[in-house]
């Protein structure tokens, strides 16, 4: 036998055990920085190639819908904040619009506005983690810490009106919780007047970045139809050059008297969807001003509460009236009945279409609540978009998704 | 002031519209159709799922290309005990529709997958939080709960605390999982007004029953 024959039979193929390629199965998460919350991947890898990939969630899961079931409608609502947790306003609005469909209520002017400047301040805050984490993703340092500058100071205005920074629970059935403190309103406005030139800064910082783009550019390219298929709603699907917002489309609240644009990619990959974003981000600020201004019409004054069984009493008829302060007591314990039925409501919410799907049996607590989080939908075509991509466009794809496991774990 | 009514609706004829459509197309496989506040449900048999969606999804007037959410609802005292609940949205037509499948517990729904890819996590979620089989489901795993975890959490007989809880323990250097034991009994206060639906006998009533 000549030294180095490695079979002692004689010479039949130059493979060796040792040398027979097999794929690579590589766990990712759940504790990784990239994967934005717990997120569980199994990647089979063929050398740096994504060949499959198995989205393991449920790390996070709360049981959200099982609580739900055994509180009064009231009581779910600080829930809602907790589903999307960089958003927690426009979360708890479809919960609020799911409740007034049942019962028929109608919201008073000046609520309906401050629910469209939150909403937008919403949307804002969930975009600029994005944006900016997207770019923390694929190795920008920087933007993140100048887009949660500004994230503080908009949870700074939450705070103002609500008294919770993230967790707002500032909705109610009805309206919203109570009227903006003064000067509020200026200091938004004065807000809106300098952003612009923030978001200029982290514009100029990405945008044109040769990195970023390598990066981004025809990465996780998604098709109008595939947007269909896998039900994806959003930035999803507006990258990919759809038009479809649900502000516009089925408008809620007061967005058909607002003015504002819904920008759409023509590629369909990470670096259209980021620039949507940007783009929305301009076009929620739009809103915000036309917000502000309607805030201070004539129009834009009054209650921000439709008084009646759904919400309290004013704190004055308490003192004087015993059947106020009866409701009062009432509507706190008990809570309000709604009557039967199910219906499905669904927001704009920064990620997607955000729905609430109810079923009342009259009683003071939700028989069924299904909330629909555009997330998991968006996660779930994840096999598929990663399907051949390489192993680090798994962290630009992850981001491009917006995912966060409030929402999707529940 | 000012009220704002939110246009939840489509209009009410364009809503009447499909239903007729629908009903005039396939009156064998919907067994019934309502429009309530806006929204137009259809009810079918489980079997007839994979047909009716099909038609709703490549038929030119309804067009419903986007599943939106798959559910379901548990009523325990009904011999078919589950609604699976569909909805799906036309981007097209930009309206919205309900379909609703009353299934046994032992009854298998046939899964919609090869028409929806974006089925699956849905079917997935429905099967671990409900315990309904999806004949045809490439991969029904269990999808929220944990490795290795029992029971169906959004049935009505399953208890919201739960069956077992888990810890860190330090002398095992693990995570062990034990039976629930609360400290104190589960605050589950009922705050219905006695005069309407409340469950307890009060006190006094007894004496009622005597006379």
């Amino acid at each position: 036998m000549m030294d180095g024959d490695l079979d002692p039979r004689g010479f039949s193929d130059a493979q060796t055990g040792e040398q027979k390629i097999r794929n690579f199965n590589l766990n990712f998460g759940p504790q990784h920085p990239a994967a934005h919350g717990v997120l569980r991947l199994v990647l089979e890898l063929d050398g740096e190639i994504v060949e499959r990939c198995d989205p393991h969630i449920g790390l996070l899961h709360r049981g959200t819908e099982k609580l739900m079931e055994s509180r009064t409608y009231l009581q779910n609502l600080p829930y809602l904040d907790r589903l999307d947790y960089v958003a927690p306003f426009n979360q708890e609005h479809a919960w609020c619009l799911a409740i007034e469909k049942l019962t028929g209520v109608q919201v008073p002017r000046r609520a309906s506005l401050i629910r469209v400047l939150y909403c937008e301040i919403g949307r804002i805050l969930s975009h600029l983690l994005n944006v900016t984490t997207q770019a923390m993703d694929v190795g920008a340092l920087t933007p993140p810490l100048w887009g949660f500058e500004e994230r503080e100071k908009l949870m700074v205005f939450c705070e103002r009106a609500s008294g919770g920074r993230m967790h707002m629970a500032y909705n109610r059935p009805g309206g919203v919780h109570q009227d903006l403190p003064a000067g509020l309103l200026d200091d938004i406005e004065a807000w809106t007047e300098t952003f612009p030139a923030v978001l200029a800064d982290i514009d100029g910082l990405i945008t044109a970045n040769r990195i970023f783009k390598q990066r981004n550019v025809d990465i996780c390219v998604v098709s109008q139809q595939e947007v269909l298929d896998w039900g994806m709603s959003g930035v999803m699907a507006r990258g990919s050059g759809m038009a479809w917002d649900l502000r516009r489309a089925q408008p809620y609240e007061l967005y058909d008297e607002f003015e504002f644009l819904i920008p759409t990619g023509t590629n369909g990959d990470c670096y259209d969807r980021y620039l949507v974003r940007m783009e929305e981000m301009r076009q929620s600020l739009r809103i915000m001003r036309q917000a502000i201004a309607k805030l201070r019409e004539p129009e834009g004054q009054g209650d921000i509460l439709a008084r009646g069984k759904l919400t309290p009493p004013k704190r004055g008829d308490m003192k004087t009236s015993m059947e106020s302060l009866i409701h009062h007591f009432k509507l706190y314990t008990e809570g309000f009945h709604v009557p039967e039925g199910e219906v499905y409501a669904a927001v704009e919410a920064p990620k997607g279409e955000f729905g609430v799907y109810m079923v009342s049996d009259g009683s003071n607590k939700p028989y069924r609540a299904k909330l629909r989080a555009p997330g998991y939908l968006h996660l779930q075509a994840m096999d598929h978009l990663s399907k051949g991509h390489q192993l680090a466009d798994v962290a630009a794809i992850i981001g491009t998704l917006d995912v966060v496991f409030g929402e999707i774990d529940r | 002031m000012a009220l704002v009514v939110t246009p939840h609706f489509a209009p009410a004829d364009a809503l009447e519209e499909l239903q007729a459509h629908v009903e005039l197309k396939h009156p064998d496989l919907v067994s019934g159709s309502s429009i309530d506040r806006g929204e137009l449900s259809l009810d079918a048999v489980a079997s007839d799922v994979p047909a009716l969606v099909e038609f709703l999804r490549t038929d030119e007037t309804c067009n419903f290309t986007s599943l939106v959410d798959i559910t379901a609802v548990d009523h325990p005292g009904d011999a078919k005990r589950f609604v699976v609940v569909y909805h799906f949205l036309s981007m097209h037509r930009n309206q919205r529709i309900r379909l609703r499948v009353r299934v046994r517990p032992d009854e298998m729904v046939p899964s919609i997958t090869d028409i929806h890819p974006s089925a699956n996590w849905f079917e997935r979620e429905v099967f671990d939080m409900f315990g309904i089989l999806f004949s045809g489901h490439p991969d029904l795993r269990r999808i929220l709960t944990d490795y290795g975890f029992r029971g169906h959490p959004l049935r009505k007989d399953f208890p919201t605390t739960g069956y077992t809880e888990c810890r860190y323990d330090e002398v095992q250097k693990r995570v062990v999982y034990e039976p629930v034991s609360l400290t104190h009994e589960y605050r589950q206060f009922d705050f219905m007004s006695p005069w309407e639906g409340a469950e307890y006998v009060l006190p006094g009533d007894e004496k009622g029953e005597k006379g």
